[in-house]
């Protein structure tokens, strides 16, 4: 994507135009769910939040890696951190998310070696400049990042790199998805569908999903004019109650996604039932580390206790990242938990909803 | 998570930095001067109006493309004795050396020092020399102080901003943290990126000359302009609105903060100044900007205004709004 591309997507008037069109089209009330968490920010970022019409409310959903990270891993990662002798890999977000007496961040202002990557790789090459350490990067993401973490440990089986392993946390959106449409009370009108995952999944990754459940659903991209083409559509799918799957962000996604990459994944991890942050325990929605390769599985590397802590008190970011709540119906927000002092993921990601709500967000009405 | 240990956040410059600041060091130190958190501190000997600043180098890599450690030191200082509407006449330079430095890396950040030095027409009177062992230091830290005169008439303090104010922006942002932590990182790309470190007490001087009523100046370093102009709207009780579409961003530069993720509202600059001046001043002094050779780029980016004090709110490219907060957590760590 070129530079002037990037322009082109952000331009006023065409930014203007699509909200006309939102604004002729929206009748009724309707609940839209963005899945992803970089779209939560871009929503909010780019100020379209501010001028998309009453009608239309904007719900969170579990596309936030970090956030849904259950407890009990955040607390595997710190006893990692605290074994002798390893370095831990990890990308940025995961530093500061509390587990139930420290947090990573803590833990390297106390001598223990973890350090920042943007990538699965970087991690290897670290691995392979020192060869008497254990290096373990931390899994965390959804199939966007999955085939890149596959290829690493693909390529540390290749050249023979014992001491890197894998902590696999990875989760799947669809199975997800799946659970968030059948939750009780929880009304979704239509879906906006994470850009970057339906890379590698396409369209096709979401037909079963389609079919079971007639939910209007509308791939989007990540610039302006993406989001509110995307928002566009949804409402004229709703309100002409002809309910489609569709992508609005074809320069991007195909309909059969990424085949290659899905075979990476498939080749070194399978599907696991996993908890997550908020929805609980879902079927098939975690990937475990294939046994073909264990000497890169962290979790078979060093024995770890099984924690199942319970989640912090009164951190609302499970009904956050379901859409039954937001930010500002937490008790905690902006009075125990800031971004400075997180007390749940939520308020520490990137991605996550507290955080952005916080950082962009206010509940005065701004006047013109 | 309250931490009873300083961690790197700490010296991020954002809220945790200031946190530490009001926690733990005004009420040891505090007094009518420090008190302000003024860039450098405003002090009248004798009658005499001077200004006095210091600041500490850490950034890592120590050489990157557009300078070094040593012209970070000379600039930022100088820049914050600027930013009091002083005139920056002497510096001190102490180095805390790690031992193992190739002497020929120490030659050219004494190079660059002198070369900045001279260019800003600023001596060095005073300075200090330390070795640690191998690991107690990475490479080199430097700390400079500065010594300016306040011209008389001048009074500028981040507290003055008034409702109808200008804010001003001097030119491209987020060129400095950039260029730093792509070096750091190894990351290759095209184009050229290069880090903003510029003196800019001429530039001050041609503002003063023109609008001596100048209401705020700041140099945004750590925590980017997004930072700098929450200071400003809370240490003035005022609202301020800025234009997204009025930022000037290098198209590199905004791309590479696009890959990475990052807001370049909250990136650091080196060789940029935001000035806060009466509406009737601000094409006057915009001109003077632009004549100025660190300030082609200059722009107009927002208003000063009476709504919520405290706030930064920006309009969007398409016309929405969203808020500007400051920096939360470690950005870009060692990035000056």
């Amino acid at each position: 994507m070129t530079l002037k591309h990037m322009h082109e997507y952000r331009d006023p008037a065409i930014a203007r135009g699509l909200i006309a069109r939102v604004r002729e089209h929206s009748r009724h009330e309707v609940r839209l769910m963005e899945v992803c968490g970089t779209h939560t920010v871009a929503l909010f970022r780019s100020g379209i939040r501010d001028v998309l019409p009453q009608t239309i409310r904007l719900l969170s959903g579990p596309g936030c890696p970090v956030c849904v990270t259950a407890q009990g891993e955040i607390d595997a990662f710190i006893a990692l951190a605290r074994e002798k002798n390893v370095i831990i890999a990890t990308f940025g977000d995961l530093i500061r998310v509390p587990g139930t007496e420290s947090a990573l961040e803590l833990e390297r202002a106390g001598g223990r070696d973890i350090r920042i990557v943007y990538s699965a790789l970087d991690a290897l090459a670290i691995a392979r400049k020192h060869p008497q350490k254990e290096v373990v990067f931390l899994g965390v993401g959804f199939e966007t990042t999955a085939p890149t973490i596959a290829a690493t440990i693909l390529a540390a089986r290749t050249e023979g790199i014992a001491n890197f392993s894998v902590y696999g946390a990875h989760k799947l959106v669809p199975p997800a998805l799946h659970a968030l449409l059948q939750t009780p009370d929880l009304r979704i009108d239509g879906l906006l569908l994470p850009g970057h995952v339906s890379v590698i999944l396409g369209v096709d990754g979401y037909r079963d999903l389609f079919e079971r459940y007639r939910t209007p659903m509308v791939i989007a991209g990540f610039e302006p004019t993406d989001l509110l083409e995307a928002i566009a559509r949804l409402v004229e799918q709703i309100e002409s109650k002809q309910p489609t799957l569709e992508n609005a962000y074809p320069r991007a996604v195909t309909e059969a996604g990424n085949p290659a990459a899905r075979r990476i994944m498939d080749t070194v991890f399978a599907p696991v039932d996993a908890v997550w942050r908020g929805l609980g325990r879902i079927h098939d929605s975690g990937l475990s580390i294939r046994s073909a390769f264990a000497t890169h599985d962290a979790a078979k590397r060093f024995s770890l206790p099984i924690f199942d802590p319970p989640e912090p008190k009164g951190c609302a970011c499970g009904a956050i990242l379901t859409g039954l709540k937001i930010p500002p119906e937490c008790a905690l927000y902006k009075t125990r938990c800031t971004p400075t002092r997180p007390v749940g993921p939520c308020m520490v990601s990137s991605e996550g909803t507290c955080a952005a709500y916080y950082r962009y967000h206010d509940e005065l009405e701004i006047p013109e | 998570m309250k931490s009873d240990q300083i961690l790197l956040d700490h010296g991020s410059g954002g809220k945790n930095s200031h946190r530490l600041t009001i926690d733990v060091l005004l009420p040891a130190l505090g007094n009518d001067i420090l008190d302000r958190l003024h860039d450098g501190a405003l002090l009248s000997i004798d009658g005499c109006r001077l200004a006095f600043s210091t600041d500490s180098y850490v950034v890592d890599p120590i050489f990157f493309p557009g300078g070094s450690i040593g012209d970070l030191a000379v600039n930022g200082t100088i820049n914050d004795i600027s930013m009091c509407g002083a005139e920056p006449r002497f510096l001190s330079v102490a180095f805390i050396i790690e031992e193992g430095l190739p002497m020929a890396d120490f030659k050219r950040i004494v190079e660059d020092i002198a070369t900045a030095a001279r260019t800003a027409g600023v001596m060095v009177v005073t300075g200090d020399t330390k070795v640690v062992p191998k690991g107690a230091a990475d490479k080199i830290f430097i700390n400079t102080s500065g010594i300016g005169v306040i011209p008389p008439g001048v009074a500028v303090d981040g507290a003055n901003a008034r409702p109808g104010d200008r804010v001003l922006l001097s030119g491209t942002i987020a060129d400095h943290g950039v260029t730093v932590l792509t070096q750091r990182e190894g990351l290759r790309f095209e184009g050229d990126i290069r880090s903003d470190t510029a003196p800019l007490h001429r530039m001050v001087a041609s503002i003063l000359a023109v609008c001596p009523e100048i209401h705020v100046l700041r140099d945004p370093t750590r925590g980017g302009i997004g930072t700098s102009l929450n200071e400003i709207a809370g240490q003035s009780g005022v609202e301020i609105r800025m234009d997204e579409a009025a930022i000037p961003i290098r198209p590199e530069v905004a791309g590479l903060c696009e890959l990475l993720g990052l807001d370049p509202l909250h990136i650091a600059n080196e060789g940029k100044l935001l000035a806060i001046v009466p509406a009737d001043r601000a094409d006057a002094v915009l001109s003077v900007m632009h004549a100025d050779p660190f300030g082609k780029a200059a722009r107009i980016i927002g208003t000063v205004g009476d709504g919520r004090p405290g706030r930064v709110i920006m309009t969007t490219r398409i016309g929405g709004h969203r808020i500007v907060d400051m920096l939360t957590g470690e950005q870009l760590p060692r990035i000056c």
